[in-house]
This record gives C-alpha cells, structure tokens and sequence, in this order.
C-alpha cells in the first residue's frame, strides 16, 4: 500500500464560465492533518465535492485514488462506502429533526425498516460525548447554536467511522473556546488513525492543527508543504499572489459625537416568553467609531443588535436615541429608514435570496435608490453592483450569476455590498468576516476605516478576538445578556476580554 | 496595483467572451423557455398530423387564442402568487362570481356594460383585500384562506344566479369575449390587425434600440452588431407569425387585446418594478427580504389584489365569451392557471417564474383541449392526457435544469 491514502490527479472541474478546477494534483498522507488554504473562490469546496461525489464521475477529468485504488464516485454513498466522510460549509442539517435522527439520518439503526431508537438515542448519545457537546440527543436542531450544530455536524461524520473526514471550514462560526475542542476531538482521531482533510481561512488554526499545507490560487495546486517548512506570510504570498505586510490596516479613526444611544434595553425569549435574554443593557457610539462587541457564543450579541434592529425578540423595551431623538422601530424597514443597517452573522437565512443573481441580491435594501416612481432601472441596478464587485473583488464570472453559484466567502461579500449600499449611518456588522480569506479581510477592514472616516458608526461583533483588538476604538463585552465591561482600546489586551467575557470582574 | 491582480481575473471572463461564448450563454441561460416553445411546437405539429392538417390553420389558431384567453390572464396573476410563495384556489370561483354578478346586472338591472364592468372590478379588488387580509396580515396560510374562497364565492355563484342560467348579456358587452376588432378597408387582409402588428413592431425595435444606447451609455458591454441585428429580426419574425396567423383570419379578437396588454403590464410589473423584485425576494427567501426592509405585508396584499382583479377581468372575458353566466361557471379554471404556471417554469417554492413562460403553458393547455376536441376525443381522455402532460413538462423542467448547472 501507498503512503498516501488519498491521491487527486490532474483535476479539472469547470462551470458555465468558471475554470473553478484547473488541473488541480493534490496527495495527502495516511493518518495526516492535511491543510488546504486559498483565496475565496480558490476551489477548495468544489475539490472536495469532485472528491466526495457531489459531483458526480464524468462532470470532471481527471483520477482519484484512495489507498492506491483508483475510484468513481457517483454519489456521497459511493465516496463513503470508500471511507470518505465530508462536512460541508454549509450546515446541512434538517431543522425539525432531532440531534440523534440528525446523526444518523441515511444510516438508522433499523431492523426490517422499523427504526430501533432505542439504540439510536444511545448511540448518539455516545458520540455526542466524543463530540463534548452536552445536549439531550431528542432536542430539535432549530433550537441549537450555530456551533452545537456545527459539533452535530461533526458527531455525524464521526457517526460514519471514515477513515478519511474532511472538514470545509468548520470553525468560521466557533468561538476559541469551541474550536479548541474541535481540535481536542481531532487530535483524538488522529491518535485513532483518522486522516483529515482542514479548510480553513483561519492560519493560526491552521499552523496549530496541520500537519501538512497545500495552496491552492484560482483553480490550481501552488504548492504542498510540510507544516514546518513554511510560515503564516509565506502561504498568504502564495495564497493572494503577493504580499500582504499587515492583517489591519493603521488606525486613523477620529471617533466625533455620540450618535446613537441605546439605554436599558431589555428583551425576553420568543420560544420561552418569561426568560430575559438581555437584561437592561445601555452603550452608545460615536460618530465615526468602530465600536467592538465581545463575548462568548449565547451571551446575547446577536440577540441584541437584531432586536434593536426591529428583527428579533418579544416584549422589547428601552429607549434608542439616535441623533440625540427618540426613535422607535417596529421593524427592520424603520431601521433602514432611520439610516441603521444589521449585516447577519447567518448569510444563508437572513441575507442572501440564493436562487437569484447578484445584482439583485446587492441592490434589494436600496431598490429605492436604483428606482424612480416605483420603476427600477436595470442599468442603474448593474452600474451599483459593478462597483461593489470592484471594490469587494466579489469573484463571479457576471453580476447575473446567481448567488448560490458563488463560493461561501464570495456569498459573505455579496451581503456585505448589500448592506453598504444602504449607505446607513450606524452599521451593525455581525461577524462580518465569516469565511473570508485574509487578503479580503483586509480589504473589508480598509472599507470599514474609510466609512468610519466618512462619520458612519460601526458596531463589529466579532468572535476573532485579533479582530476585535485590531479593528476597534471601544470595546464593549458582553455575558449572558448584560454588558460585563467596557474598554478602550489602548488598554484592551485578549486576557481582559476574556475575563469579563467569563462573568469575572 | 495590489487591487489590479484579481480585477484582472473578473474583467478577463467579460471580454475574452466571444460570438461563441455569447450564444452559448443565451442558449443556456434561457434553455427553459426555449424547451418550453419547441414543446409546444412540437404538440401543435402533432396535432397538425392527427387532425389531418386543421389544427394549424389561421381560422383554428385564432380560436384557440381565444380561448386560451381567460386561462392565461388567470395565469398571470397566478405566477406572482406562486413565486411569492403562495397559492390561489379560489380563482375559478371568483370567475364565476363576477361572471354571474355582471349577467345578473346586465339581464335583471337592465344595467350598461361599462358601469357593470366597474361594479365587477370593485368586487374583484374586495376579494382581493379579503384574501390578502387574511393572509398578510392574519398569517392564514394562503392555501385555506384560497380554499374557504374556494367555496364561499362558489355559494355566491349559485346564490347571485339561483342556480340558473343567466343570459343574454349586452352586445357590448358580450364583443369582449367574442368580437374582433372591426376591419375599415376593403383591403384582403385585416386592416386593423395589420396596424397593430405593426405598432408592435415599431416599439419592439425601439425598445431594443433604447436598450443598447442606453446600456452603451452606462459603458456596459453590449451584443456585437450582427447578433443585435438578428435577435432583433428573430424578434420581428415572432411577432409577426403570430399576428398574421389573426391578419389572415378575422382579425385581433378583442379579448387576445386584452391579453396582450395584460402581458405587457405583469411582464414590466414582475421585472421592472421595485415591487416586482420585492415579490420574487420574499419567495425566494422571505426571512432575507424582511430584514432588507421589504414591506412584506404590503406587498403580499397587493398580490392578492392583483390576483383577483385578474380573476375578475377572466370572469368577464369568460361569461362574455360563453353569453351566459351558470352556478358551474369557471369551476377547476384555478387548477389549469396553476398548471398553466407550472408548465411555464414557474417554481411551486416559490421565488421563480415568468409571464411569458406560463403564457406558453396556458398555450399548451388550450392546445391539448382543442386538438383533443378536433380529434373527437371523449373529456375522459383529456383529462388523463393533460394530467399526464403537466407531469412529462414539469420533469423535463427539473432534468434540463439539472443539466444547465
Ligand atoms: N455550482 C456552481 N456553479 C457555478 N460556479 C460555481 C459553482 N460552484 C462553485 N463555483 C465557482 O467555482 C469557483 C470555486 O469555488 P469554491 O466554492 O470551490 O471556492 P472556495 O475555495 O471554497 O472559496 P471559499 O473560501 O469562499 O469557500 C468560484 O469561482 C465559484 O464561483
Ligand atoms: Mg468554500
């Protein structure tokens, strides 16, 4: 037998006007924690879907060989029958089911068609353990965190006992926290003799799990290389094509006057009426200020920011001053009018209508402004969205693709264009660098530094704690539904983060 | 000159695109309808041959244009309903609500055409703030909201007729269903007709026209000359078949008038207003339209109006064209509006679709009844055949979609 478990050769993978594969060679070791970076858009997730039969043998060229026997997957069955388990970027979890049915869904205990859920339960009760996610296995998905799913997720590949698991950007919505345990669980399969394939923008996680790195730039193979044979800059020259000397750009901010005044904002649970999920909170932002919101996964940041933006909650109460008036807001549409725009943290389910195109993905919150006396002006609509695909550098072969042909950080920009055109006063950016790759992250940094020059008021909820400390001039943290501390930037450092983010004082 | 090295990558697709590539492209973007039209070609060559040569024939497809007429104004209101995400039963009975409403005033109230259209149209539009109450703002789901309409209006039809026969209608009133556009010369085709292909023509080009200078304007890149210069022509050709399929026969039917003008209005309404796009974000996804600031109420409402303002205009297209309102007018016309839709590409999800497209599926369906009919095949048969038809079209749909990604 070889020593690679795995062998990619010369594949080439197209789309209507996309080369997203382009003679593409790429060979991983058994028992290896294999890394593969690249920009947005690279081709790293339609590698892995030529690799787990997504797409189907004959929809691309080239060879797969897995422990030296050439395969033709037709389908995910084919490709895990051969060891192969995948999770994708995008959660691919059914949300009326349970935990347990999630896990084994396709794979039921079952004699003669009747499920045994006895031992379904007990199973998955099991792997939940190896998973360290402590919840019962019969709760519904819908009522899970976007990082309990991401661990069912992973509980379910696991479930599939794969001697190859791949795992497309499993920790763009972990918090550190989560992640460590991510990579708790994955030593423990490495240890079992598990050999991973690891997506991920995140290089620090990268250099701290991987054992080996391979670079992919629009649709082909740059270079494979053990771990400790290259450092962070060196992938990201690779990765963009040139060299970036910083992650942030220099802080020029000149935060003004209070703009918008949020005081004792409370709301209650939609699901359980009676319990608070935010508790009295009060802050401000200044004009021209990035204001950071910190805290751990479920201390109510989201929860917060969507409420104050008319989206969220029951029994809302507080007062907002924006512009030193009073201001109420019933829905996400006064919101916009009053000039205050919410990107989500969840692209999939609040921002993007995936079956349609670019251009009118970008320009749906200001149609408005593309439009006269009710008639919109499709030249207007391309011209807008042109710019953004500019200066975002959004890559898709046209503004008339459509969305959900885009790859996941391309989709994360086109929200983002979204809601820059709005042109808002206050603008609420949750997680707003999700599976974003570094030369792009930059690039939004660059836009966010600029809008702040421009007076706008940027609240950033970020779990990236470099990013939190990079971008910000304020830092607000929050715990379990109230703000725990409030710092400059000056003075903040990771370790005080954490520890008001912990509860501690 | 760090921005330049992906910049390049985007301008690179856009202006290396080549004669090739551009029809390459339009083919496959616009593969649906194109399956669509050879489809229906393809049944009217059919029928051509199993009716021994009348079924394409001036005098025939003029019929049939006519009596495809109310289902496809049925249809068009039905494709902003579906791709908002929901659906409309009650449209046949709202047909034959208003339907009966008109005969009633015209025979027992002795009332003029015009003010008994406007009466029907102000019950259209009650319907329609009815059902859209219930709906967008009561969160009803639409498919029991449209079904208790369903039945209610049903009632009305047989309460307003008494369970008769209501006739005859005004003369006026009745040339909406089955008049012809009056000819004034003496020349050997029609005039009339003739002129209004021509207009068609006229502001087709213009349009066209328009289009590229202004998109040459805005500095975007625009169909090379020759190609500009074919689709146009390709354009001309269309409209001009289909006129002079009416220039040789009698003329323009005032209710394919109708139809026209309906067309062009819910084509500009779907693509070209804010309110149009609004209505494919909320089907496409309604949690990503709310927090962009989309009246989703409103707009939810105003397709309900829309809807049964459409049904309503059916409802006297129909009952003209008949001369006669009955307790069983426009009953399942709901089902064919919706296969009409479906066939045409329209999305049962919601969030896809087009006007023109379930214009050519009201086509198919009225052809599969009339040829039927020519061929003396019993209603038992036309049943199963458009049943089965609905299913063969919808596959399709899905496996040459498949194909185009
Ligand atoms: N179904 C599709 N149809 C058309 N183009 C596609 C499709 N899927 C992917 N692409 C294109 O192929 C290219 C590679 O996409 P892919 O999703 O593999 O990128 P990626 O490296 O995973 O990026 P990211 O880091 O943003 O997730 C992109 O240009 C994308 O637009
Ligand atoms: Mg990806």
């Amino acid at each position: 037998m070889s020593d690679y478990i795995l062998e990619m050769k010369n594949i080439t993978k197209e789309f209507p006007g996309v080369k997203a594969l382009d003679n593409v060679t790429f060979k991983v070791k058994r028992g290896e924690i294999h890394a593969l970076c690249g920009e947005n858009g690279a081709g790293k997730s339609t590698l892995m879907k030529v690799l787990s039969g997504v797409y189907p043998a004959g929809t691309y060229s080239g060879e797969i060989y897995i422990n030296g026997k050439l395969q033709t997957f037709y389908g995910i069955k084919d490709s895990e029958r051969a060891g192969v388990a995948i999770i994708y970027q995008e959660l691919a979890l059914v949300k009326q089911m349970s935990v347990a049915e999630n896990i084994f869904l396709g794979n039921e205990f079952a004699k003669n068609n009747f499920i045994n859920w006895e031992k379904t339960y007990s199973e998955a009760e099991k792997i939940l353990k190896e998973v360290r996610l402590d919840v019962n296995p019969a709760t519904k998905i819908v009522n899970l965190g976007v990082g309990q799913q991401q661990l069912v997720e992973i509980a379910k590949a696991i479930s599939k006992r794969a001697e190859l698991l791949i795992l497309d950007e499993p920790s763009s919505s972990l918090t550190e926290a989560e992640t460590e345990n991510l990579f708790q669980i994955l030593r423990e399969l490495k240890a079992k003799g598990v050999t991973c394939i690891y997506i991920s923008h995140k290089l620090e996680e990268v250099f701290e799990i991987a054992d080996s790195i391979t670079i992919l730039r629009d649709g082909k193979t740059i270079s494979t290389d053990d771990k400790n044979d290259i450092n962070e800059d060196i992938v990201i020259t690779r990765m963009v094509g040139r060299e970036l000397t910083q992650r942030f750009p220099k802080k020029t901010n000149k935060p003004g006057d209070v703009i918008l005044r949020v005081k004792n904002w409370t709301v209650y649970n939609p699901e359980i009426p009676d319990k608070k999920l935010i508790d009295s909170v009060s802050f401000n932002v200044r004009k021209g200020e990035i204001l950071g919101v910190a805290g751990l996964m479920g201390a109510g940041r989201t929860e917060l920011f969507m409420s104050i933006f008319g989206s969220y909650g029951v029994n809302v109460s507080g007062d907002i001053v924006l512009e030193g008036k009073p201001i109420t807001i019933k829905e996400p549409k006064d919101a916009i009018k009053y000039g205050i725009s919410y990107l989500s943290e969840d692209r999939k389910r609040y921002g993007l209508v995936l079956k349609q195109d670019v251009k009118n993905n970008v320009t749906l919150a200001s149609l408005d402004r593309v439009s006269k006396s009710g008639f919109v002006n499709d030249n207007e609509v391309i011209r807008h969205t042109n710019h953004y695909v500019s200066s975002l550098r959004i890559k898709t072969p046209s503004v008339e693709q459509k969305v959900v042909n885009l790859s996941g950080g391309n989709q994360q920009k086109v929200v983002m264009a979204k809601w820059l055109m709005t042109k808002p006063k206050i603008l609420i950016l949750d997680e707003p660098t999700r599976g974003i790759d570094v030369g792009a992250k930059y690039e939004i940094y660059c836009i966010m530094n600029d809008l702040a020059a421009e007076g706008v008021g940027i609240i950033m909820i970020s779990s990236e704690l470099p990013e939190i400390l990079g971008m910000s001039d304020r830092i607000i943290i929050m715990n379990r539904g109230r703000i725990t501390g409030e710092i400059s930037s000056r003075e903040a450092t990771q370790e005080k983060i954490m520890q008001y983010a912990t509860g501690g004082r | 000159m760090e921005k330049n090295v992906n910049l390049n990558t985007n301008v690179k697709i856009a202006s290396t695109s080549s004669l090739k590539d551009i029809l390459r492209n339009t083919i496959r973007n616009n593969i649906r309808q194109y399956t669509m039209v050879i489809a229906l070609l393809g049944i009217w060559i059919i029928f051509q041959f199993l009716t021994k040569g009348i079924f394409i024939s001036p005098r025939n497809l003029s019929n049939l244009f006519l009596q495809s007429a109310s289902i496809a104004i049925l249809a068009c209101g039905m494709v902003l309903v579906l791709v908002a995400g929901h659906i409309d039963l009650s449209v046949g009975s709202v047909v034959g609500f208003t339907g009966a409403i008109c005969a009633v005033l015209m025979t027992k109230h002795h009332f003029g055409t015009i003010p008994t259209i406007l009466i029907a149209l102000g019950v259209g539009i009650l319907i329609g703030i009815w059902q859209g109450f219930w709906v967008a703002y009561r969160q009803v789901p639409a498919f029991i909201v449209t079904l208790a309409g369903l039945l209610m209006y049903r009632g009305g039809v047989l309460g307003v007729t008494g369970g008769k026969t209501v006739s005859p209608m005004n003369d006026s009133f009745k040339a909406i269903g089955q008049g012809y556009l009056p000819k004034l010369t003496n020349l050997p085709f029609h005039d009339t007709t003739a002129l209004i292909g021509l207009i068609f023509m006229i502001a087709y080009v213009i349009f066209e026209i328009n289009k590229r200078k202004s998109r040459i304007k805005y500095g975007f890149e625009v169909l090379p000359m020759n190609l500009q210069i074919a689709k146009i022509i390709g354009g001309l050709i269309v409209i001009g078949l289909v006129m002079s399929i009416m220039i040789t026969y009698m003329g323009i039917p005032y209710a394919v008038l109708l139809l026209m003008a309906i067309i062009i209005i819910f084509t500009v309404i779907a693509e070209k207003t804010t309110f149009g796009r609004y209505v494919y974000a909320i089907g496409g996804n309604k949690e990503a339209a709310r927090l962009s600031g989309i009246n989703i109420r409103r707009v939810n409402m105003l397709v309900f109006i829309l809807m049964s303002v459409l049904a309503t205009v059916a409802g006297i297209v129909y009952t003209a064209r008949l001369n006669a309102a009955t307790g069983s007018a426009g009953a399942n016309m709901e089902l064919d509006a919706i296969a009409s839709a479906v066939i045409g590409g329209t999305s049962t999800l919601g969030g896809e679709g087009t006007i023109v497209g379930c214009i050519i599926g009201a086509l198919v369906m009225a052809s599969l009844d009339n040829g039927m009919s020519l061929m003396n095949l019993g209603v038992t048969w036309q049943y199963i055949v458009k049943g089965l038809i609905l299913l063969l079209a919808v596959w399709v749909d899905i496996a040459t979609r498949k194909t185009a990604t």
